[in-house]
């Protein structure tokens, strides 16, 4: 196998792998913004990947083709309702928000494995039997090995990265966004201004519930092709650690999880280059995660969170 | 107010955790009383002939997961019907949730006086050979590993000979003569799945290709879907996973290609039979399956020990003799008459002593210049 093919190998099964990740790490970033840390994005893609299995078993011979798109869309809303938990708990209540995203996290496995004893009657559901399939986009993948590379993919992964462009617009072109970054500096300027403070950070958890929803179930539906405990397990922390990886950017969340991808890529392909023949396969698995380490301490220089990140607002308060 | 609300939080999500427990457990009860009815009825007629009790500990995977802890229930189940024993009484399971629960649930159980308890799985190890020691007046069985105890018999299955047999289905049926191994863990257990497909396919084909790797997890579907992807695009056209979840993405990667109509590729899956797994449209990416017959095993065991022949401090093995292990033939299309009848062939050869599988890599190394 030539050099080529190997890295188109490579960079089409990096973006398999990143996909959920950048569906999450979009939402961590909407959250992050509006000042509420999300510790719970590992629960929120429990959640979507739980509801688009159960949904896509359910409706699948009603909706045909279709279902792994409604599957993600039911995936979506139901985590988004989710994510409510969270936004109750740490907006209205004031409650820790770190706590409350750990709350998520073990709620929606229990709710999770827990419904599928109840509709299934076993620890874990059956395959789906209308999965997402790779998707070859016309004309594009006919370029030689850049078709390959970029344009044999499934449809979650084209949808995650324009995900990821909207996600940035919206942030950085609107008046919305701009006002729900407002909120995550400076609650108080923001207030008065006339920004409602509360119900900005409402919409941004629920933005990062639906979003984790789209992850999980992205993931669900392509790669895992059932629901159990072990369905989802470090995901959403990984999603966690491209947010800040990212600097709290949609672009910078997007790169990173798309080089955590290459990481895992190379780990996995690397053992058959000879380049690598030599070097024991346990180092190349190691080799995402000391990435990643080495990429936050020294690389990417210092991150700056936002301003009131983790620190409730209480009207009138200064 | 606070920490008020703080500890509210807590107090509802410990709240929640209970009671996900607590339901799932009454899940389990109501399916038990369900078949209990059953049993009394069917037992009516000639009521318990023996006080002979038999209980089974699972592994966190639960006694639904589909693999060994179903498939020893189902053992216990057919024992218990063979000798009209009562469920909840005459046999029973305990499920553990997580790794502490396994000593509780092995204490438990000896406490409510079952004769036979068994322990489903390596990940008991430990514990059952703890308690063992503890209570030498009951019997214990450990599936899946070796535990040292004159009280405890340990069964374990010959997979390499099983695996051999794969190794020889699978270079039978491919047509690029590269085939692929995916490992769980690089330890001893998944070692003799290894040398035992490796040896099989070498024994059919000297100058066959097999590429080896190991995802050093049992759970990650991504990573096996990756190094499918990578086996695939080299070239390999069958490969073998012994590799629990993260065998699922070697399935949805064959499948993915098999769905595009330009490949031809298999897989081989692992422990049960896998053809569920492999359905794509009107075909199937399962070839075949090794199969590890835990029911035949432990409602043997139980048995033997009803009958006061208790295999204690031995180790039981399971192989091809007694159908403890065995190739799946689900997918007729695929396992055509030729590749069964040479399979059939070369197991016979194994139960005949002719060929000794090998267990380990360096065995495999043996074996296979042994061949040339």
């Amino acid at each position: 196998m030539d050099f080529l093919d190997a890295l188109a190998i490579m960079v089409s099964s990096a973006l398999v792998f990143a996909a959920p990740l950048i569906f999450t790490a979009i939402g961590g970033v909407f959250s992050e913004r509006s000042g509420i840390i999300n510790i719970g994005l590992e629960g929120l893609m429990v959640m979507g990947a739980f509801v688009g299995i159960v949904f896509n078993l359910t409706f699948s011979d009603m909706f045909g083709s279709m279902t792994p798109w409604i599957s993600m869309l039911a995936a979506m809303v139901l985590s988004a309702i989710f994510a409510l938990v969270h936004a109750v708990a740490s907006i209205t209540f004031r409650a820790d928000q770190v706590v409350s995203g750990v709350a998520i996290n073990f709620l929606a496995l229990g709710v999770g494995l827990f419904l599928t004893r109840e509709f299934y009657d076993r620890g874990q559901t059956d395959i789906i039997s209308n999965p997402f399939y790779t998707w070859d986009v016309p004309f594009l993948s006919d370029i030689p090995v850049l078709g390959r590379m970029f344009f044999e993919n499934y449809p979650s992964t084209y949808l995650a990265i324009a995900v990821a462009l909207l996600g940035w617009f919206v942030l950085f072109k609107t008046s919305f966004g701009l006002r729900l970054r407002a909120v995550g500096e400076h609650p108080m300027a923001a207030d008065t201004n006339g920004i409602k403070v509360y119900r900005m950070r409402y919409i941004a958890v629920m933005i990062s519930g639906a979003m984790g929803g789209l992850g999980g179930a992205a993931y669900a539906l392509t790669v895992a092709q059932a629901f159990s405990q072990a369905t989802i397990v470090g995901q959403g922390f990984m999603s966690l650690a491209a947010v800040i990886f990212g600097k709290w950017h949609p672009l910078g969340a997007l790169g990173a999880a798309i080089f955590f991808g290459f990481a895992q890529a190379i780990s996995i392909n690397g053992a058959s280059w000879p380049l690598f023949a030599n070097i024991p396969q346990v180092f190349l698995l190691i080799l995402p995660y000391a990435l990643t380490i080495l990429a936050l301490a020294g690389f990417i220089g210092r991150a700056e969170a936002p301003k009131s990140l983790g620190t409730p607002y209480i009207k009138g308060s200064r | 107010m606070r920490r008020t609300l703080f500890l509210l939080t807590l107090v509802l999500t410990f709240g929640l955790f209970l009671a996900a427990c607590g339901s799932s457990d009454s899940g389990g009860d109501s399916e038990s009383s369900g078949s209990d009815s059953k049993s009394e009825e069917e037992g009516s007629g000639e009521g318990g002939n023996s006080d002979f009790t038999v209980a089974m500990v699972t592994d966190t995977g639960g006694v639904d997961d589909k693999s060994f802890n179903q498939s020893a229930w189902e053992g216990l189940q057919e024992f218990g019907k063979e000798n009209n024993l009562e469920e909840n009484k005459g046999y029973d399971y305990a499920q553990s949730e997580s790794d502490a629960d396994y000593t509780t649930n092995l204490n438990r159980l000896v406490r409510e006086d079952y004769n036979l308890i068994f322990g489903i799985g390596f990940l008991l190890q430990p514990d059952v050979e703890k308690v063992a020691s503890q209570f030498p007046e009951t019997n214990f069985s450990l599936v899946d590993a070796v535990a040292e105890g004159d009280n405890i018999a340990s069964i374990t299955f010959k997979e390499h000979q099983g695996s051999f047999l794969a190794g020889v289905a699978a270079a039978n049926k491919t047509e690029s003569d590269h085939l692929g191994f995916v490992g769980g863990v690089d330890s001893e257990l998944i070692n003799k799945f290894e040398s035992g497909f490796r040896a099989g396919a070498k024994t059919v084909n000297p100058d066959i290709k097999i590429d080896v790797q190991y995802a050093e997890s049992f759970n990650s579907a991504d990573q096996g879907k990756l190094i499918a992807s990578n086996m695939y695009s080299q070239g390999a056209d069958v490969i073998y996973h012994a590799a629990g979840g993260t065998g699922n993405g070697v399935f949805s990667e064959a499948k993915d290609r098999v769905r595009g109509g330009d490949e031809k590729v298999w897989v081989i899956g692992v422990d049960r039979d896998q053809h569920e797994e492999g359905a794509i449209d009107d075909t199937n990416v399962t070839l075949t399956s090794m199969v590890k017959r835990v029911d035949i095993a432990v409602q043997d065991v139980s048995t033997q020990a009803m009958e006061g022949e208790f295999p204690g401090g031995e180790v039981v093995e399971y192989g091809l003799e007694d159908e403890g292990v065995s190739l799946a033939r689900t997918n007729e299309e695929a396992m055509t008459e030729e590749i069964i009848s040479t399979v059939e062939e070369w197991k016979q050869k194994i139960i005949d002593g002719e060929v000794e599988v090998p267990m380990t890599r360096d065995e495999t190394e043996e074996y296979v210049s042994s061949l040339k």
